[in-house]
């Protein structure tokens, strides 16, 4: 925001509160009520404004305050915001960003521990991406910021409160300043067995997962944390199917037509000779997010990502 | 209108203009528990609570004392890690009392998620709104049996809702036949903040061109979350309907009388065909949005002070006393029939079972839906697999 006076941030409580998650705490009081500006109770609004303001030359970076509350955005997003830049030839290019806590295990009530990437990831002319670290939050949403393209920028919420180094201060003034490209995925372990494709809330649940099997030598994991979810980096994920030739793709939003289906789908397609089992998915039911009390049940954890380790090894 | 000089977002005198607009405000019953004669726009409203005896104001007094109470066990139950989240109606007992008790069995509530005075005088058991905010279930109760919706967590999609099922209502020949028993109203609760939202200008919309059965019932109790309500409004909330066709009329909500004879008047001209109303119930919220809440960071303590002296209990118990229709007998025998329920409420609480984990696969449909009913006999499988060999636990 130092950086940039186009900057804008925009949502429901991120003024004096912070945001719930304190997100924004302090920018307020640094940056102004003009540019860190609490909406009315909206989203429609807040992203259809967003879009104006971005027609203006503002680079708007809005807050919706739960996952569970984007859908009076949808509209805006999908029928609008991502179809901008294509419909006028390039000559609108709309860089708002849409920053979303997502994903459970926050032992929350309705509405506010769903994962809701499919949907963003269906629609042509949005970039999605999710970190994983403290260290990645800090780079990749200052890529977010300055990509001229709409991006949904899903925050692992359940991750909010994993602590980690981050160059405090550092500011990304060229593409190259940040450690990764923005849309690369990252081998945060790596491994010859299998590979195991996750992003956002599950890579630490993924890498723990890792340790376990690693710990009692049942095999030899490589976790790849895709980081970006449109574009994929399908380089980077064929690399590793090649070289481990099993993979398990591992996320919290349901199974059904969730990223793990694409993600098989192109592994098929890209690496049917170098596979020795299917690709397996580890998901969400197809049914509702459950009431918190049983919300481990829904959510992978430790013991169904090994499951399905075993379950490739075995072929 | 008046001035249109906007100033850069958040401009100070936004607050000051609203409030101006206080005046208008139906009362019946003053902070200090004093009845005036009705003058002016009361007046008007006078004759829906002609009927209301002492013992009806007796009714609502222990009413309200038990929600607060038990509002305020929920409270501390939700401290002792019994609840995952609680929201505290404290400061808005008259309202949702004053509006619930002006409801037929016959009529039908869409709330949000605050409305525990209003559950309350529709018969839901305090337990089932317990349980939804311990997070051992999505609902809880049976919406037909009470009249009264599931809580909604998504702003504003109720008041859709409530102006289809008013729709309804229409279909069926239950308005304007004049029988009391038949004729129903719909009654939307919704925020201050709320208004804000498309889906209530859609429902505003929709409610007046077919001239639905339906009252939107706005507690305006000057926070959303962190955000007073002038982030919301530039117009005092009850004028907000008229440019839909629909009139609005501000209460005092901490004045359960008035509300109950707003409500009233506003429920009846929905039940004989009127159309729908707008009522702003001015109020306060006197604790944090929710227990993940600090209220601190954004508003003044005084202000809460300010409001204490309006207090929505205090005031009925005043006038109780001084007009000689309640006795100290009377309050203790309330306050301790609160203390008997709350104190019920939180061994059923604390015994509340955790949902089986295979019934989030239950009623997802209506009908078997093969997918689904896989993923279940797998779940089950992996379960039972996991059951037998629990010696090799691998974390
Ligand atoms: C669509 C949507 N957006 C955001 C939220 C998060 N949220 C929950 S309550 C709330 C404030 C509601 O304020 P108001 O309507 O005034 O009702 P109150 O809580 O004061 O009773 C917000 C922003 C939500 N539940 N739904």
């Amino acid at each position: 925001m130092d950086h940039d006076p186009k900057v804008v941030l925009m949502g429901e409580d991120i003024g004096a509160l912070g945001g719930v998650f304190r997100v924004t705490d302090g920018l307020q009081k640094d940056f102004g009520e003009d540019r860190v500006i609490d909406t009315p109770l909206a989203e429609s609004g807040i992203v259809g404004t967003a879009i104006g303001l971005a027609m203006r030359g503002y680079r708007p970076v809005v807050e919706i305050q739960f996952d569970g509350f984007v859908f009076p955005a949808f509209d805006q997003i999908v029928t609008q915001l991502a179809k901008m830049g294509n419909r006028s030839a390039g000559r609108v290019r709309l860089p708002v960003v849409i920053r979303i806590p997502f994903g459970g295990g926050i032992g929350a009530v309705e509405h506010h521990s769903e994962s809701p990437e499919s949907y963003f990831v269906h629609t042509g002319g949005l970039r999605v991406v999710t970190p994983s670290t403290p260290e990645d939050a800090f780079w990749m949403v200052q890529q977010a910021v300055a990509c001229p393209d709409p991006v949904v920028f899903l925050e692992p919420k359940r991750r909010y409160w994993d602590k980690g180094e981050v160059p405090e201060g550092a500011v990304l003034r060229s593409p190259g300043d940040a450690p990764r490209p923005f849309g690369a995925a990252h081998v945060a372990r790596p491994g010859a067995d299998v590979t195991m494709l996750c992003y956002g809330p599950m890579v630490r649940t993924c890498l723990a997962a890792a340790e376990a099997a690693a710990a009692d030598g049942t095999a030899d994991i490589e976790v790849v944390d895709l980081r970006s979810l449109s574009p994929l980096d399908l380089p980077t994920v064929m690399a590793s199917v090649r070289r481990t030739g099993r993979a398990v793709v591992v996320h919290e939003a349901p199974t059904t037509l969730g990223l793990g289906a694409e993600l098989a789908a192109r592994v098929q397609e890209g690496c049917f000779y170098h596979l020795e089992a299917p690709v397996l998915r580890v998901g969400g039911f197809s049914a509702p997010y459950p009431a918190a009390k049983i919300e481990d049940e829904y959510l992978p954890d430790l013991d169904r990502v090994l499951d399905a380790v075993d379950r490739v090894l075995a072929h | 209108m008046p001035d249109t000089d906007v100033g850069p977002a958040g401009s100070p005198d936004r607050a000051a203009h609203v409030d101006r607009e206080a005046d208008t405000m139906i009362q019946m019953l003053t902070p200090e528990g004093e009845r005036p004669e009705p003058t002016g726009a009361a007046l008007e409203y006078a004759a829906y609570v002609e009927d209301v005896t002492d013992d009806d104001l007796r009714g609502m007094y222990r009413d309200m004392v038990i929600v607060r109470r038990f509002d305020a066990e929920a409270t501390a139950l939700q401290r002792q890690g019994e609840l995952g989240l609680w929201a505290s109606l404290l400061g808005q007992e008259a309202a949702q009392v004053g509006s619930g008790r002006a409801l037929r069995p016959q009529d039908f509530a869409y709330p949000t998620y605050r409305e525990h005075g209003v559950a309350w005088c529709r018969g839901v058991p305090p337990t089932a709104l317990l349980g939804l905010y311990r997070g051992a279930s999505l609902g809880g109760w049976d919406p037909a049996e009470h009249g009264f919706a599931l809580y909604t967590i998504v702003i504003g999609s109720q008041t859709l809702h409530a102006t289809g099922y008013a729709m309804g209502v229409q279909r069926d020949h239950a308005v304007g036949t004049g029988e009391p028993d038949r004729d129903a109203a719909v009654i939307a609760y919704l925020g201050d903040g709320a208004t804000s939202q498309g889906d209530v200008s859609e429902a505003l919309v929709f409610s007046a061109v077919y001239n639905a059965p339906v009252v939107f019932f706005c507690q305006n109790n000057q926070w959303a979350i962190s955000e007073p309500n002038t982030r919301q409004t530039r117009v005092p909330l009850f004028k907000r309907s008229s440019g839909f066709g629909i009139p609005g009329v501000r209460v005092d909500g901490n004045d359960v009388l008035a509300t109950l004879a707003v409500t009233r008047a506003a429920t009846e001209r929905a039940r004989s065909g009127g159309g729908p109303t707008f009522v702003e119930a001015y109020t306060y919220r006197m604790g944090a949005h929710t227990t993940s809440d600090d209220p601190s960071r954004y508003r003044i303590a005084a202000e809460v002070e300010e409001w204490k002296l309006k207090d929505p209990i205090a005031r009925v118990k005043a006038y109780l006393a001084r007009s000689g229709a309640a006795d100290e007998d009377f309050f203790a025998e309330v306050e301790a029939e609160a203390k008997q329920i709350a104190t019920e409420l939180r061994v059923t609480c604390r015994a509340l079972p955790d949902p089986p984990p295979e019934s989030m696969f239950d009623d997802v449909y209506a009908e078997p839906h093969a997918v689904l009913d896989a993923e279940r006999e797998e779940y089950l499988a992996y379960r039972a697999g996991f059951a037998d060999d629990t010696e090799e636990v691998r974390t």
